[in-house]
């Protein structure tokens, strides 16, 4: 068996996954550490490792009339660094790991590693992001809500690869990341919670909820969202208790080594609560 | 995998496994012991090294990301001028008791330092956040990072 491949383009990466059962790794920050063997021993993967993180074509960061595209192998760090990419997302990224972590790490990989608690996803939920996916047959374009099914689980087909990130070129009026960690640096989500809202005239014209790390993908509800939209300012404050009641079977967290379930879903109501208030003050 | 890249500032070539853990290569083919291992998990931040110049967890690095890249430990970096005023403040601060994560602690600073020269206390902190120590405290760390950029004006 071959080892791995370090094809020198995109589309030598997918004519190596068309023809072979191989695992595409970019930064390796999720992969090295779940294939670890312990001390100075070599991870084992059970399939060649297909190196694309370092290809041209997926690290680019573009602006394209009213959309972002952000190639999949675009490091944390390089988002950080880009004026392209709007503050708020760059709110959730900069609480990702540490330094030396997103030197290494790309988006694409935080997508498709499709953890429940992924940093990048409550953000990339919450603005509708397209995910393009290549083969070496055609392209084809994913909600990524549709895109990740499960923990763990994504809809990507044996033979392609997700290259291209695509989230509107927009700004909110009104953002609030909140992320519940341990500690700042280096700690791994308990709860996180994203909400975004435009106001106009007193009336909410836009808003967006997504909470992580509290179910076994990301949590956001169009059909409240659509309640709420059209509504004054007054209106929502008033009905925040109803608005949290309907969120709340949604919220459905386990018990794990980083938190309780009942501190998880108290503290995304809260957050909840607050985002809600806070915006009902904007005019 | 046939894999080319430069260690220290000499090439090199190395016939391993493409999964194969950056940190391994340095500690075990090149005897580069500066380089700890203390999680291998990414978490506590011995296994820092550069890679074209910006800190990463080693320990996260497989072989087969490597290719071409210029990578530097605390071996060839301890020749520098920059090294030296690290070294010295750190030395005059305390910021060393047992000394496992100092080289991490060394290679994070300098990969800091190297893209910002006047850090604030919350730059440093952040910079610094993906290195543990549990032993000499993290503020007596500060104080040395901040002693080598108000001394090294110039060298970064």
């Amino acid at each position: 068996m071959v080892d791995g491949f370090r094809p020198k383009t995109l589309q030598e990466a997918l004519e190596i996954r068309l023809k072979t059962d191989c695992l595409p790794i970019a930064g390796g920050t999720d992969l090295m550490v779940q294939k670890a063997r312990g001390f100075a021993l070599k991870p084992d993967f059970d399939k060649p490792l297909l190196f694309i993180g370092y290809l041209p074509e997926l690290n680019k960061i573009s602006i394209e009339k009213d959309q972002i595209h952000i190639g999949a192998g675009v490091l944390l760090t390089d988002l950080l660094n880009s004026d392209k990419i709007p503050e708020i997302f760059k709110e959730a990224v900069c609480l990702m790991a540490s330094p030396p972590s997103r030197n290494l790490a790309s988006v694409g990989g935080n997508i498709c590693n499709a953890s429940p608690a992924g940093d990048t996803l409550p953000h990339l939920y919450a603005v509708d992001t397209q995910l393009v996916l290549k083969s070496a047959k055609g392209e084809r374009k994913v909600p990524i809500d549709q895109f990740i099914t499960g923990p763990k689980r994504t809809d990507l087909v044996k033979d392609e690869l997700l290259t291209k990130i695509i989230i509107p070129n927009r700004i909110f009026g009104v953002n609030y990341y909140r992320k519940v960690g341990q500690r700042k640096g280096m700690s791994l989500t308990k709860a996180a919670f994203q909400g975004m809202a435009d106001i106009e005239q007193g009336k909410l014209t836009d808003v967006r909820i997504a909470f992580g790390s509290v179910a076994p993908t990301i949590v956001r509800s169009r059909e409240i969202e659509k309640t709420m939209i059209g509504k004054s300012v007054e209106e929502i404050k008033e009905e925040i208790p109803e608005i949290l009641a309907k969120y709340a079977p949604l919220i459905r967290p386990i018990d794990d080594a980083r938190s309780s379930a009942a501190y998880r879903k108290k503290v995304c109501l809260r957050l909840l609560e607050d985002f809600l208030r806070k915006m009902s003050k904007e005019k | 995998m046939k894999i080319e890249f430069i260690l220290n500032n000499e090439p090199q070539t190395i016939d391993v496994h493409p999964a194969r853990r950056l940190l391994d290569i340095l500690r075990e083919d090149f005897k580069l012991t500066s380089v700890k291992e203390g999680c291998g998990e990414g978490e506590c931040g011995a296994c820092v090294v550069l890679m074209n110049g910006k800190a990463v967890n080693s320990c996260l690095v497989p072989a087969g990301n490597i290719v071409g890249k210029s990578i530097v430990t605390l071996e060839s970096f301890k020749e520098t001028k920059r090294y030296q005023m690290i070294e010295s403040c750190f030395l005059e601060a305390g910021s060393v008791q047992c000394g496992f994560c100092t080289p991490g602690i060394v290679m994070a600073t300098e990969s800091l330092l190297s893209e910002n020269p006047h850090p604030t206390d919350k730059e440093i902190k952040e910079a610094l956040s993906g290195n543990l120590c549990r032993c000499t405290g993290y503020n007596m760390i500060f104080k040395g990072i901040h002693l080598a950029a108000e001394r090294g004006q110039g060298l970064w």
